[in-house]
């Protein structure tokens, strides 16, 4: 009953993100064809318009637009004019879900691993140079890291190609470049939260027991104090997953990130709109996981009244 | 051969203020079956003596700075953090003072008993999980097996304790630590508790140290005594020689201070003035001479050595020297308010 | 043991003892912080850097004869010398003089950005995480809260952008409202997620059944507990900013020319570092790496100091 509620609740939300996103876009002003408008006759930017209903009033077109939705059609982009929506997707997505699963990885694993180093070692060396490290990381965006990779890893050395997409050498140098500042704040996160918990009493009880310091970190800190990390990545899988605009163009990577930019620019309606809707299904159904996990990772934790 | 020597312990921690001398020439034993207590009032310094023996102060900011632990003629100061993780649990263990917040509260109770058996027995992972059991019926808690699945905010306060109680003996260790087991309990429950592990003592003939400034727990678990103030052990002797020949003003304001329910006469509660001394710099001489009514000059510039009263009964006051006048000379004079 | 001569004449009572205590000297909260903050060498080397880096977005134009806007294409891509510090960029102006001028720009962004996080994610994500779970009226308040959190997150916030860009004229506060209305979010989950756990600690019940009120729970209990987070989020809150809006100039949305900001500076930079004029992507590049290391600094110090557990 509960997930039952949950779900429409779900779908409410991505309804209310669809209709906004509508809303704000109408009121944008411009018109996917203004480049084209020098080219092609009135006549024919007549029928292009109503191709696309645009000649509708605008009330129309957003029940014609969610009537569509409810069949999970999401058009055809205007920039393309062949390509629907949907293929658009189907395409660029799993690109997208790759590198960004790939950098989410990287950045867990190495964060985690630094953020807990760190507060084992506190105010020791490893310490300050982990921290150091994480600031590097934070201060130096995608957009500027990413040339630098290019330059030294790919163009000086040739370990690795330049850009474009393909085999899984191509995914390294993306990968780093987003990883870089997630695994950075996840380190962050981690060491902060991880000398909240080593200073519990259950870690002086677990350590009495003469354990290893490795079970005594694994077992009885990281569980407790990962839960600021699970806030903290919940979004930032919606938004890898969706891809990144940055990253794909300097990369040339074809995933869906670009298009989020390119459609709004392009006043490419459909494209908007799906994109939209197809992030938001992502973002709204990661945050309720992060949710569940919350419970999951500390029993005690109570999200909603009537569960027990 | 004792089973545990604690020789002339002394450790500081170092903190913001300075360093905090918490634990100074402190020694005592303790035998094989045999329950001592330490007692003293919060900042004495005995919860920092217990921890040390398992080397559990935290270093930083904790630092030892000289005498010796010796545990089954083993040095336990001069240990690895290896080495003394194979003592850790197995021969020595400890409960803790508060059972709310010494469970892993995302970890099931089983699992942080079973814990202790991994580390330090062969076992499978069947016959742990029937031992961990065991040890829950062993503590009498009800329905051990479901209650093995839960979590520690499934527990109530005294069952709490018993489940650390279990962890605590899962590896039939030779010496137990106590650390104040019963103080964050309420009362009914405490003396189960305190039943309970006095029944487990009993059939296992473990030795326990047992910190608690209760002296009524005192009374009822153990056979030997410390008293601890201000860092130092000022006297020690049996539950005898502490509770009725006493040598030392502050263990007879310590008595005098609690109630007394089997006794019929009425007493007055007289509780010790003043407030122990700062640890940052303690004082020169002894440290309760500026809240003992006793106090003489010899006091206040120079500490006491620890006097012989009687057969394993020393105390450190300079009352027990052999020029000092008796007590009764100072009741005799005017009693300062 | 010391020796001395035992002599009878000192075992006589003593007649004055000074009872009262030996107090140390007692401070206000105030004097304790900031001596504390004193004490703490990273904080002083963080603030020390933030002292410097806003000394110089205040004064360092003023310190060059050149203007951020003027150009002089006969001195365009200068390296760094004696008559342009910082060398000059591909219009012949003055990179000492725009990298200070773009710090007003960039650390203004930053700041309020990092202003309406903790004003409105800490409260949100307070009241949220204080409120599920406790009743029907909880978990309302709760679910619609973090509804309205994801609506945000999910509404693309280029449009919202764009839509500002009508509504008002482009510049700094646009951005900065833009940048506001959708930056709290990430702040708030976070908060949430920790006063979920936190809540779950006796001293909250214990508040609850003496009858604190719900809003000093929150705020005097529980926040101050999630200080380590904040900072945390903080010190991405501020670069993120500062990188969006370099995002937003670089896709002509931002600051306009002749004015600048770090982020902009380095996104012209980006296309010429590979033929080898690294002053014009360094020295923007420095700043934000310099501001990003002087908060996290001063924030890990001031989250020691907080924290009352290192407290004497």
């Amino acid at each position: 009953m509960y997930i039952l509620k949950r779900f429409l609740i779900m779908f409410l939300t991505i309804w209310v993100i669809a209709s906004l996103t509508f809303v704000i876009m109408k009121f944008i002003p411009g018109d996917p064809f203004a480049s084209d408008s020098k080219r092609l006759t009135e006549e024919v930017l007549e029928n292009q318009r109503a191709k696309y209903h645009l000649d509708e009033p605008i009330p129309v077109q957003y029940v014609m637009y969610m009537k569509d939705l409810i069949t999970l059609d999401l058009g055809t982009s205007i920039q393309s004019n062949t390509r629907s929506v949907n293929s658009i997707i189907k395409q660029g997505a799993p690109v997208s879900a790759v590198l960004g699963l790939q950098a989410l990885v990287v950045a867990l694993i190495f964060g985690l691993f630094i953020g807990i180093i760190a507060a084992l070692y506190h105010n020791q060396f490893l310490d300050y140079a982990s921290m150091m490290l994480a600031i590097i990381g934070i201060s130096i965006p995608s957009f500027i890291l990413a040339p630098f990779l290019i330059k030294f890893l790919a163009v000086d050395t040739g370990i690795l190609p330049v850009a474009s997409w393909g085999t899984w050498k191509h995914t390294i140098l993306p990968t780093i470049a987003l990883a870089a500042s997630p695994l950075a704040v996840i380190a962050r996160f981690m060491r902060s939260s991880m000398l909240e918990v080593l200073n519990q009493d259950y870690i002086v009880t677990a350590d009495s027991k003469g354990i290893s310091r490795a079970s005594l970190v694994i077992k009885h800190g990281i569980r407790n104090a990962i839960l600021p990390v699970v806030s903290f990545v919940g979004p930032l899988l919606a938004s890898l997953i969706a891809g990144t605009f940055v990253i794909e163009e300097i990369f040339a990577i074809p995933g869906i990130g670009r298009y989020y930019v390119d459609s709004i620019f392009n006043r490419d309606y459909p494209v908007i709109m799906g994109t939209t809707i197809f992030f938001s299904a992502i973002l709204v159904v990661t945050l309720f996981l992060v949710d569940i996990s919350y419970r999951l990772i500390d029993p005690r934790i109570k999200v909603n009244s009537k569960e027990e | 051969m004792h089973l545990l020597e604690v020789k002339n312990l002394a450790i500081n921690f170092k903190t913001y203020g300075g360093e905090v001398k918490a634990v100074r020439d402190v020694s005592f034993h303790v035998d094989e079956g045999e329950v001592v207590a330490i007692v003293g009032e919060s900042g004495s310094g005995k919860s920092v003596t217990a921890q040390s023996i398992m080397g559990l102060v935290p270093r930083p900011p904790g630092i030892i700075k000289g005498g010796s632990i010796i545990f089954k003629e083993q040095e336990l100061l001069h240990m690895t953090r290896k080495e003394m993780r194979k003592i850790k649990g197995s021969k020595i263990s400890m409960v803790f003072q508060d059972p709310m917040t010494s469970l892993n509260p995302t970890m099931r109770i089983g699992k942080q008993i079973e814990e202790n058996l991994f580390s330090h027995k062969k076992m499978s992972k069947k016959q742990v999980k029937k031992k961990a059991i065991e040890l829950l019926r062993q503590v009498d808690i009800p329905n051990p097996e479901s209650r093995y699945e839960q979590y520690p905010h499934q527990f109530s306060g005294g069952m709490r304790q018993r489940a650390m109680i279990a962890i605590a003996l899962a590896c039939e260790p030779d010496l137990l630590i106590a650390d104040e087991p019963t103080t964050a309990l309420d009362v009914t429950i405490q003396a189960q508790v305190l039943e309970l592990m006095r029944e487990l003592q009993k059939e296992t003939n473990t030795s326990i140290i047992l910190i608690t400034h209760d002296l009524g727990v005192v009374a009822e678990m153990a056979q030997s005594v410390a008293v601890m103030y201000g860092g130092m052990l000022v006297e020690k002797g049996t539950v005898n020689d502490i509770f009725h020949h006493s040598a030392h003003p502050y263990t007879r304001g310590l008595l005098k201070s609690i109630p007394n329910v089997e006794s019929t006469e009425k007493k007055k509660l007289v509780p010790i003035k003043g407030s122990p001394p700062d640890l940052f710099s303690p004082p020169k001489g002894c440290p309760f001479a500026p809240r003992c009514k006793y106090a003489m000059d010899v006091c206040i510039d120079h500490m006491p050595p620890e006097f012989e009263i009687g057969n394993n009964h020393t105390a450190r006051c300079w009352l027990n020297h052999t020029h000092a006048p008796g007590i009764d000379e100072f009741e005799s004079r005017s009693e300062p308010l | 043991m010391s020796e001395f001569k035992v002599d009878k004449s000192l075992f006589q009572p003593a007649e004055s003892i000074d009872y009262t205590e030996k107090m140390r000297p007692n401070r206000s909260a105030w004097q304790e912080t900031v001596t504390n903050i004193l004490k703490s060498k990273i904080a002083i080397v963080g603030l020390f850097f933030l002292i410097v880096i806003f000394f110089f977005a205040i004064f360092g134009p003023s310190m060059s004869p050149y203007s951020h806007s003027e150009q002089s294409l006969t001195n365009a891509n200068m390296a760094p010398s004696k008559e342009h510090w910082f060398g000059t960029d591909h219009l012949g102006r003055d990179m000492w003089v725009r990298t200070w001028h773009g710090a007003r720009v960039s650390l203004t962004i930053g700041l309020a950005a990092a202003f309406f996080d903790l004003l409105l994610g800490v409260m949100i994500g307070g009241i949220s995480g204080y409120m599920a779970g406790r009743n029907k009226r909880g978990d309302r308040i709760d679910s619609i809260l973090m509804r309205i959190v994801e609506i945000l997150y999910g509404i693309p916030y280029l449009l919202v952008v764009i839509l500002l860009m009508v509504l008002m004229e482009p510049g700094i506060v646009t951005i900065i409202i833009a940048l506001s209305v959708t930056g709290w979010v990430g702040m708030a989950r976070i908060i949430r997620g920790e006063v979920l756990q936190l809540k779950l600690e006796e001293y909250v019940e214990a508040a609850e059944k003496l009858g604190t009120s719900h809003g000093r729970i929150i705020w005097k209990h529980l926040i101050p507990n999630t200080f380590g987070v904040i900072i945390v989020n903080l010190t991405f809150t501020i670069p993120t900013a500062i990188f969006a809006e370099a995002f937003l100039s670089f896709i002509g949305l931002g600051v306009q020319a002749p004015h600048a900001s770090w982020g902009t500076m380095a996104n012209d930079a980006l296309g010429v570092v590979l033929s080898g004029e690294w002053w014009r992507l360094f020295f923007p590049g420095l700043m934000i790496s310099l501001t990003m290391f002087a908060f996290n600094a001063f924030g890990d110090g001031l989250q020691d100091v907080f924290d009352p557990r290192n407290r004497d």
